[in-house]
């Protein structure tokens, strides 16, 4: 069945017929990608595709950053697209260039960040022969893209390329992969033009619903009038589909005066400043956004998408509320969790059509019961989850964090992070006012993507203050994107929250394993300070907590790249916390207000 | 991987394709993912049984591997799979698929092969109405005497053609549902069965629609 696919006709309706003119494969490669907006390409060149990097030399539209390794290439593309909301292009050759960039691509696809990734491929006629740097780049990549394309004929470059970019933003977006075959790229093809205006929805199979079946909201609608502990519950979704869903989800809140919490990935649609904000929910979601989620009577979850980390025991999820879930992927209902409201379509539209029905039938929610419900939340907050002290020589990776948010609040201001305990600090402490400044990569959990997603945000917004909090362990994974980030002279900070353990890993060693700190140890680290300046980077470091805000300034204050080791207590644990497999209402705390430490491993089981 | 499943279950999940119809009362009802509504108590059934679904696809290069790779990557079971161009014109194949789970998980099944870019169409044929389903065997048995005569006067009685013999043995075509196919194979083990080869199940919704149709 695989076999007569090569000249198969393209699904995409070409709305122009094929160029008169022939041009050379990688020029229509370059000539698609202008039509489709890209400015930027994040790539590494090798053999299989030195024709398009031939053609790239030629030109001057697209800029080409050279990353140091192609995972940080996709990660670099990841950031530019979460922080712009356009699709994100890589470029990289065959073999170890297209593995290399597998974990870039599984992370988009978790995330859902639409990124488009031209792999170079050996000749056909070689395919399938163990050619020099041939890996069955379609074959791994399937499961790690929304679709993948191998390509085979010039003549359909064109065509697949304006499709790939379709696939990867349409709907809920994803990574999506072209593979070209080196002679395909140097044979000669016609070009042609992407579908336009009302051609440009039109493709055979996939068409993503975005409009969501009216009785559906108007289901939802109504339920949520009926409420009395009523929850919003967001997700990345919402940052997905735009800045605009935002905006309508703050006034859907505001018109219905229900609380709201966030997954890790929809931090910022609606801004930690708001008086219905509860904060963060999941494994390390405040005790009010837990609890809060255990005890609505109605769950109005939007673009978010029931995860583990987000539920924790499932049995024990949630147990009296009736759920609305709101998502353009319809694999995502009744996947976890059974809703008793599905509303499939993009958040957008949603919202809109939600919030105007909220106003023409004149819907009230239950103020005395919205009252009381928000007086228990109150309550609940006033637990105060988040507390620390910070007392003592040592800097408390919380305090950090909670500076350089406090300095760097009043600007534009970009966060990424690695992965691990400063990650979890991060999205406590750091309290985001608008979408698309937190990237952060929360599916997959991926070590080593903050500082390529610097890079690529970077990129983007060349005036602005990118971040990038990381932990001493997780840079190591990607720390040769310093140098690209030098060689395009973009100024971004990494903030180590250096604690000298795998500091996560530490954590669940010490809760779950008797403190046996197996390999979690940050064995042998560098100089940070001569490693960034062997770089060519700026380096500075701080170990005295009266010396945190000079530090964050002085950071700041240099246009150019800097790396600054932030030495921390090294046994400060990550709470609130629910240990896997719990359920929401045993979670374990820190210490609370009262001041009362934590006695050995007797943690506060709340 | 599309291995067929040892039949010994049969009878335990069979009675169970009927379900549908008594079930078709709604409670509780949300909106669906593709037909429109479905119950909430339908989808918290644990009633695992079989289901064919049959997805309509694009015939391009790893279209198979693609709706394959994405079951066994989530882990469903496949108990048979049938595949083949059915329209020239057009590029299509049809895949037929026979697995096993609860009606949420089948509409998980179908959600997810939904979202591939090549598909344009998946039904639940077990869920959606009256179906027929047939599969066609090829099944070897060896012996002399009167096992040879046996064989052939159950033959008979399935209607199964021969289409090879020999001193030895003959060569059976049977075709039918899986529950037939699965009698025959049994009463041919006495009789010197020596290896069946089967396609697996193709099957269509009963009526004038087709599977484009809603
Ligand atoms: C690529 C990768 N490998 C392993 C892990 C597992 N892991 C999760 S957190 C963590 C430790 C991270 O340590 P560090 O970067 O120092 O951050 P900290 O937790 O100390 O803040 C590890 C190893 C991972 N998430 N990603």
């Amino acid at each position: 069945m695989a076999a007569q696919a090569a000249s198969k006709a393209p699904r995409v309706k070409a709305d122009a017929a094929p160029s008169e003119e022939l041009f050379v494969g990688a020029r229509i490669i370059l000539k698609a990608l202008e039509e489709q907006g890209v400015e930027v390409v994040f790539g590494y060149p090798g053999g299989a595709v030195l024709p398009i990097y031939d053609e790239l030399f030629k030109q001057n539209r697209i800029r080409h950053v050279l990353v140091r390794h192609e995972q940080g290439a996709v990660h670099a593309a990841e950031g530019y697209a979460r922080s712009t909301g356009k699709v994100g292009c890589v470029l990289v050759t065959s073999g170890p260039g297209a593995t290399n960039a597998v974990t870039g691509l599984m992370d988009a696809l978790m995330d859902s960040i639409p990124v488009v990734c031209l792999t170079g491929q050996v000749p056909t006629h070689l395919i399938g022969n163990d050619a020099f740097q041939e890996a069955d780049t379609v074959g791994i990549t399937r499961p790690c893209t929304k679709h993948n394309y191998l390509v085979k004929d010039a003549n359909l470059l064109a065509q697949t390329i304006h499709e790939a970019f379709y696939v990867a933003r349409s709907g809920r977006p994803g990574p999506v992969v072209v593979d070209l075959p080196k002679d395909v790229c140097m044979a000669m093809g016609h070009y042609t033009t992407a579908p336009r205006g009302t051609q440009r929805k039109q493709h055979k199979t996939y068409q993503p619903k975005t409009k969501p079946e009216a009785s559906a909201v108007a289901a939802a609608v109504a339920l949520m009038a009926s409420a009395k502990r009523p929850l919003f519950y967001t997700g990345g979704g919402i940052i997905n589909s735009g800045p605009k869903a935002s905006a309508l989800l703050r006034e859907l809140v505001e018109l219905t005066g229900f609380p709201i919490t966030s997954t890790l990935m929809g931090l910022g649609a609606y801004p930690a400043a708001g008086d219905k904000w509860l904060g963060m929910l999941g494994m390390h979601g405040t005790y009010e956004a837990n609890l809060a989620m255990h005890g609505c009577d109605v769950m109005i979850n939007i673009g978010a998408r029931f995860d583990d980390r987000i539920t924790g025991n499932l049995k024990f999820f949630s147990p009296d509320s009736k759920k609305i879930h709101v998502d353009i992927d319809a694999s995502s209902i009744n996947k976890n969790v059974i809703v008793e409201i599905p509303v499939i379509g993009d958040c957008t539209v949603v919202l809109e059509e939600m919030i105007a029905l909220w106003k023409a039938k004149r819907y009230q929610a239950d103020q005395k019961a919205l009252k009381a419900w928000l007086r228990q939340i109150a309550e609940w907050q006033g637990r105060d989850c988040l507390y620390y002290e910070q007392k003592g020589k040592l800097i408390k990776p919380q305090y950090a964090i909670q500076r350089l948010y406090e300095l760097t609040k009043n600007r534009e201001t970009y966060i990424t992070t690695e992965v691990g305990q400063h990650q979890m600090w991060a999205a406590q402490f750091y309290r985001f006012e608008h979408p698309n400044r937190w990237l952060t990569s929360g599916g997959l959990g991926t070590m080593g993507y903050g500082l390529p997603a610097a890079n690529g945000v970077q990129m983007a917004h060349p005036d602005a203050l990118v971040v990038d909090i990381a932990g001493e362990a997780s840079i190591m994974m990607n720390i040769q994107e310093l140098s690209t980030a030098v060689q395009y002279r973009l100024p971004v900070k990494v903030f180590i929250i250096n604690n000298q353990y795998m500091g996560m890993v530490r954590q669940w060693q010490e809760l779950l394993h008797g403190s046996r700190y197996s390999e979690s140890y940050s064995e042998a680290l560098p100089d940070f300070v001569k490693l960034a300046e062997a770089f060519g980077c700026v380096g500075m470091r701080v170990s005295d907590p009266a010396k945190m805000d000079d530090t964050i300034n002085e950071m700041i204050s240099v246009n150019r790249p800097v790396v600054c080791d932030v030495m921390v207590d090294p046994k400060e644990n990550c709470f609130p916390m629910i240990p896997s497999g719990k359920a929401h209402n045993e979670m374990i705390l820190g210490s609370d207000k009262t001041g009362k430490a934590i006695t050995g491993e007797g943690l506060a089981l709340v | 991987m599309a291995k067929k499943a040892a039949k010994k279950a049969a009878p335990k999940t069979a009675p169970k394709t009927s379900a549908p119809a008594k079930r078709a009362k709604a409670e509780d009802q949300s909106s669906n993912l593709y037909e429109g509504m479905v119950p909430v108590a339908r989808l918290k059934d644990k009633d695992t049984y079989r289901h064919i679904v049959s997805i309509l696809v694009d015939n391009e290069a790893g279209v198979l591997a693609r709706v394959i790779g994405m079951i066994a990557g989530r882990g469903y079971n496949i108990e048979s799979l049938t595949v083949c161009e059915v329209d020239r014109e057009r590029g299509l194949s049809r895949i037929n698929l026979a697995t096993l789970g609860t009606h949420q998980i089948i509409e998980q099944v179908k959600a997810q092969l939904g979202r591939l870019v090549p598909v344009h169409v998946v039904r639940d044929l077990t869920d959606d109405g009256p179906s027929v389903a047939r599969e066609l065997a090829l099944v070897k048995v060896g012996g002399v005497g009167d096992k040879r005569v046996e064989a052939l006067r159950i033959g008979d009685i399935f209607r199964a053609n021969v289409v090879d013999s020999s001193t030895q043995s003959f060569v059976f075509e049977v075709v039918g549902t899986t529950e037939k196919v699965d009698a025959f194979i049994e009463l041919m083990k006495p009789l010197g069965l020596v290896e069946v080869s089967r396609t697996g199940v193709a099957a269509i919704a009963r009526g004038a629609a087709g599977i484009e149709k809603k």
